[in-house]
């Protein structure tokens, strides 16, 4: 099938975008939308033009990494995938298709589609984590890891621990954010603080990390949460906008600690 | 030259306490006197750097992602071993040990085996400290299940995201210590080259992938954790960005590059589709468990819809020959098997290349829900994209380049024939010998990264003078130009192929005659082959854009750069070994009925191959490997 592509091309951070139009030809209906975007750059090459920069790595919707707006909608039309699982039987021949990268004041772009998410590492460096010592710490032994019980020592509900699993199933994309009329990157955000709030390990620290992780947020210039779930809608795992919640709630039982 | 793995002797059960106690340690209050580099932030190099940096040490870690949250770790979906025996059916650290020895077809280090068994145990137990969210049952205990090669249910998992959560573990350790500031992170910097003064490692040289300046850093120590080098095939399962450069450009240095040829073949990915792809999907190798394999006994049923053909026309083709092992077979197996049913065939799909992974009994015994609770993303990604629906029809898998047995050379400590130069992950040779099972590469970057390293590397500082060489060295300065010279050169020749068009051909080259099967004659072939690409790449290329900029054209043209000239080391490899072992098949070295036949009294030991210059013969070097508590044996699955 033929496709006509307006792509967003920027030469730099402070450069000046614009939408150029491509066109991609016999386009296999087989092939991933980076696939497509592929065979258009190795068109461009040939014609000496500057190809279409992209992230991308692991082309199976778990890296994070793709990251691109499809006419308007942040990782394309279809539910719960990236980019790179998109497929063009998903389009019509003839269609024409607007590629355009993630829009938020967080995340800078670099290059055409490729944008600066360090944001989101920043808000996890803020307490994304359960503080125990890692690895050879220096009490360890052959057959005990000092400091560390054996992982059986905590019983945790399986509905705990599944619940935990569906929001550590965040790719970390920011398509939550491209998609929030806000930016916002709650949903990000409330994914960690709540994977770890729900499990015994995480629970210690669940008080100072929602303060920290959600201090961080603020700072980077994400907007807040007006419930749009416009965040989940776009959201390749499914996130779900109950995380915003129960973030909400570790944040109201955590500030009376603050005084 | 005949190597020295430096294993401690003595009873393995405990060599590695011993050993550990031998080593010369660092005191706490120098520890941050020292600057450990860690280039790769996957599970390897995620987790050395986190356990370095909480030691005290003064670590800079590098990758080539925006974040090391996406490291290519973070695609494995099944499982990580590890020999707690939770589930009492057996299993021990020394059966671990003995599965893995055998499974790698007797071409690993005991020692090193052991000790990968031994701290599997912690592994889990840290990761659960960490929050990882494994995989429970009600009463509130971690769940198990079993992978291919192993007859115990020893792999745990986090359903189908097991990698990613692992990574994420990792990543927040690492998080934690850049927020402490004992580790800087530098993302979006590629190393092009290892720094090497007075003969050890001090340094390395990078790209800054956005701004495309060479940037120099020095380190008392570099560890690389820079993951494997199968997209040498073009087409495989591994992402995108995953090369051998980093691990090449150490062995340009003066690294040895053992075993290159000991590349895994994975048997369950969804079958290529077209001419355009990119790349091949894995689906996990947990779908053995409950999908048989099977493919029509008639060559004309091929082309019917797999409902049509009665179950007494279907080739069980696993379960028949090897009875014992099944659809859980090892991985060079299945794969071989599959491919022999496709070259007979028998093969169905698209072009003859896919055999059926049916789950139709297993639906029938536990219900849909069941598969759908075990699966379910797995199903919906082939789904995806193949549109077609796995819970009604088969899934069709074929194999393809998953995994590198091979690497660069390390002793047991780790640290490559380079002083100062330490190789962990799937970027060394270690642990697996000719073939890997499956959960265990996930087990051996976590092992290597917050066990083995943080106590061996402190063996190495402890003898040398921190911070005694910085990037004021002339030999930073070199390596600097050399670097930009290369760029400026790849830029400049400015011919008539894309890096993606060349790649693809040295990939089917690669694919054909040092892919599954090699003989004598394929593998010359290649060695034909392969330099006039690499002629052709250097004369023809086009690469756009320059740089001093965000420039994917000349990353990817470096990286192949790098694959053209290791392809023929590889392929080299595979010529001299004159036996067939694990995803290493030579066709001249099998049994009447087409089992691998290893030479244990020619070829029992590790080839570690020095580089002498492009185009010029490698130098081989042996390391001979003992077997001293498994016995050597024929592997026999049946
Ligand atoms: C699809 C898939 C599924 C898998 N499933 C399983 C499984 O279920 N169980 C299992 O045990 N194993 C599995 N594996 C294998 C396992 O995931 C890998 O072997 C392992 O994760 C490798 O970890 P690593 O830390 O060595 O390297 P990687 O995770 O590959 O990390 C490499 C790091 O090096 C960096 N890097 C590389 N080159 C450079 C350079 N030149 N400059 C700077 N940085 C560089 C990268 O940025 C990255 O941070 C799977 C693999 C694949 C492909
Ligand atoms: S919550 Fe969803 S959309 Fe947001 S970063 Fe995570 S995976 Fe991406
Ligand atoms: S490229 Fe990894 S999620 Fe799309």
């Amino acid at each position: 099938m033929n496709l006509t592509l307006y792509v967003w091309r920027q030469k730099g951070p402070n450069d000046k975008g614009k939408l150029e139009k491509y066109e991609a030809k016999d386009v296999s209906p087989d092939s991933s939308f980076l696939e497509m975007l592929d065979e258009v750059n190795e068109d461009l090459i040939k014609k000496g033009i500057d190809p279409i920069a992209f992230d991308h790595d692991c082309r199976e919707g778990i890296c994070g990494m793709c990251s691109q707006v499809i006419n308007g909608i942040a990782h394309g039309p279809d539910d719960e995938i990236t980019v790179c699982q998109l497929h063009m039987r998903r389009f019509k021949d003839g269609d024409s298709v607007f590629v355009e990268p993630w829009r938020s004041k967080a995340f800078p772009i670099v290059k055409d589609l490729v944008v600066d998410r360090n944001a989101l590492d920043r808000i996890m460096q803020a307490y994304g984590y359960v503080s125990c010592h890692t690895g050879g710490c220096p009490s360890g032994g052959s057959t005990h890891n000092g400091g560390v019980p054996d992982s059986n020592a905590t019983v945790i509900p399986k509905p705990d621990a599944d619940a935990a699993m569906d929001a550590a199933a965040c790719i970390g994309c920011g398509a939550c954010v491209a998609a929030c009329p806000n930016a916002s990157a709650m949903l990000f955000t409330s994914a960690k603080v709540s994977q770890l709030a729900l499990l015994p390990q995480g629970r210690v620290e669940a008080a100072r990390r929602v303060r920290a992780m959600v201090e961080a947020m603020d700072g980077e210039g994400f907007g807040n949460c007006t419930n749009h779930y416009e965040c989940e809608a776009a959201c390749p795992k499914g996130i779900s906008v109950s995380f915003i919640a129960r973030m909400n709630r570790e944040l109201l039982k955590a500030l009376p600690k603050e005084a | 030259m005949i190597l020295d793995g430096k294993c401690p002797t003595g009873p393995i059960e405990k060599s590695w306490d011993k050993h550990r106690f031998d080593m010369k340690l660092v005191n706490p209050a120098n520890k941050r006197k020292f600057k450990v580099l860690v280039v790769g932030t996957g599970l390897a190099g995620g987790a050395a750097a986190a356990s370095l940096g909480e030691l005290g040490y003064n670590v800079e870690a590098f990758c080539y992602q925006d974040s090391p949250r996406r490291a290519h770790s973070i695609a494995a979906q099944g499982g990580i071993n590890a020999a707690k025996n939770y589930p009492n059916d057996g299993d021990s650290v020394w059966r671990l040990f003995y599965d893995t020895v055998k499974g790698g077809d007797f071409r690993a280090r005991e020692a090193d085996v052991y000790r990968l068994a031994q701290v599997s145990n912690n592994i889990i137990d840290q990761c659960v400290a960490q929050g990882v969210p494994f995989a429970r049952d009600y009463a509130g205990y971690l769940d198990n299940r079993s992978f291919g090669g192993a007859q115990v249910s020893r792999t745990f998992y986090a359903r189908g995201q097991t990698g990613q959560q692992l990574l994420l573990g990792a990543y927040s350790a690492l998080c934690r210590q850049i927020r402490a500031g004992s580790v800087k992170m530098f993302a979006r910097r590629e190393m092009l080259d290892l720094v090497v003064v007075d003969g050890e490692a001090k340094g390395i040289t990078c790209r800054n992938l956005v701004t495309g300046e060479i940037e120099s850093y020095w380190g008392d120590a570099v560890i690389l954790a820079t993951g494997g080098y199968v997209n040498v095939f073009y087409l495989s399962t591994n992402a995108m960005g995953c090369s051998v450069t980093a691990a090449w450009k150490a062995a340009k240095k003066g690294a040895f590059f053992a075993n290159p040829c000991f590349t895994q073949i994975h048997p369950t990915c969804i079958p290529q589709h077209g001419e355009h792809q990119s790349k091949l999907t894995l689906m996990s190798e947990s779908l053995r468990n409950d999908g048989r394999c099977w493919v029509p006994k008639k060559k004309e049923d091929t082309g019917k819809a797999p409902g049509d053909i009665p179950e007494e026309d279907r080739d069980y083709y696993l379960e028949r020959k090897y009875p014992s092992f099944g659809n859980l077979a090892p991985r060079d197996i299945a794969s071989r098997a599959a491919k022999e049913q496709c070259d007979d065939g028998r093969g169905v799909g698209p072009g003859g290349r896919g055999v059926y992974l049916d789950f139709a009994d297993s639906i029938e015994r536990v219900g849909e829900d069941t598969i759908r609770a075990r699966y379910g993303n797995l199903f919906q990604m082939y789904e995806k994209i193949t549109d077609e629906d796995a819970y009604k029809r088969p899934m069709r898998i074929y194999p393809a380049p998953h995994y590198s047995m091979g690497g660069l050379w390390v002793d047991y400590n780790c640290m490559s024939n380079v002083p100062g130069l330490f190789v962990l992950g799937e970027a060394n040779f270690s642990v697996h010998g000719a073939n890997r099972l499956g959960a265990s590469a996930l087990m051996q970057g976590l092992a290597d990264g917050y066990f083995v390293i943080p106590y061996t590397i402190s063996d190495y500082l402890a003898r040398i003078t921190p911070g005694k060489i910085t990037t004021d060295h002339p030999e930073f300065k070199k390596s600097a130009q050399d670097v930009e010279a290369q760029s400026n050169k790849l830029l400049s020749i400015n011919g008539k192929k894309t890096p993606a068009e060349l790649h693809r051909q040295l990939g089917r080259v690669m694919w054909e005659n040092v892919g599954m099967a090699r003989s004598k004659e394929s593998l010359n072939k290649a060695l034909q082959e392969i330099p006039k690409i690499r002629d052709e790449f250097w004369n023809n290329v086009k690469v756009t854009g320059e740089n001093g900029d965000f420039n994917q054209q000349l990353e990817n043209a470096g990286r192949l750069a790098d694959f053209l000239e290791f392809a023929e080391i590889l392929t080299k490899d595979a010529l001299h070994r004159e036996e067939s072992c694990g995803g290493h098949f030579r066709v001249e070295h099998q049994t009447e009925d087409g089992e691998a036949m290893r030479d244990d009294e020619n070829f029992a030991y590790a080839a570690a191959w020095e580089f002498k210059g492009v185009g010029k013969e490698p130098e081989l070097h042996k390391e001979p490997l003992k077997f001293e508590n498994v016995q050597l044996a024929v592997r026999s699955y049946k």
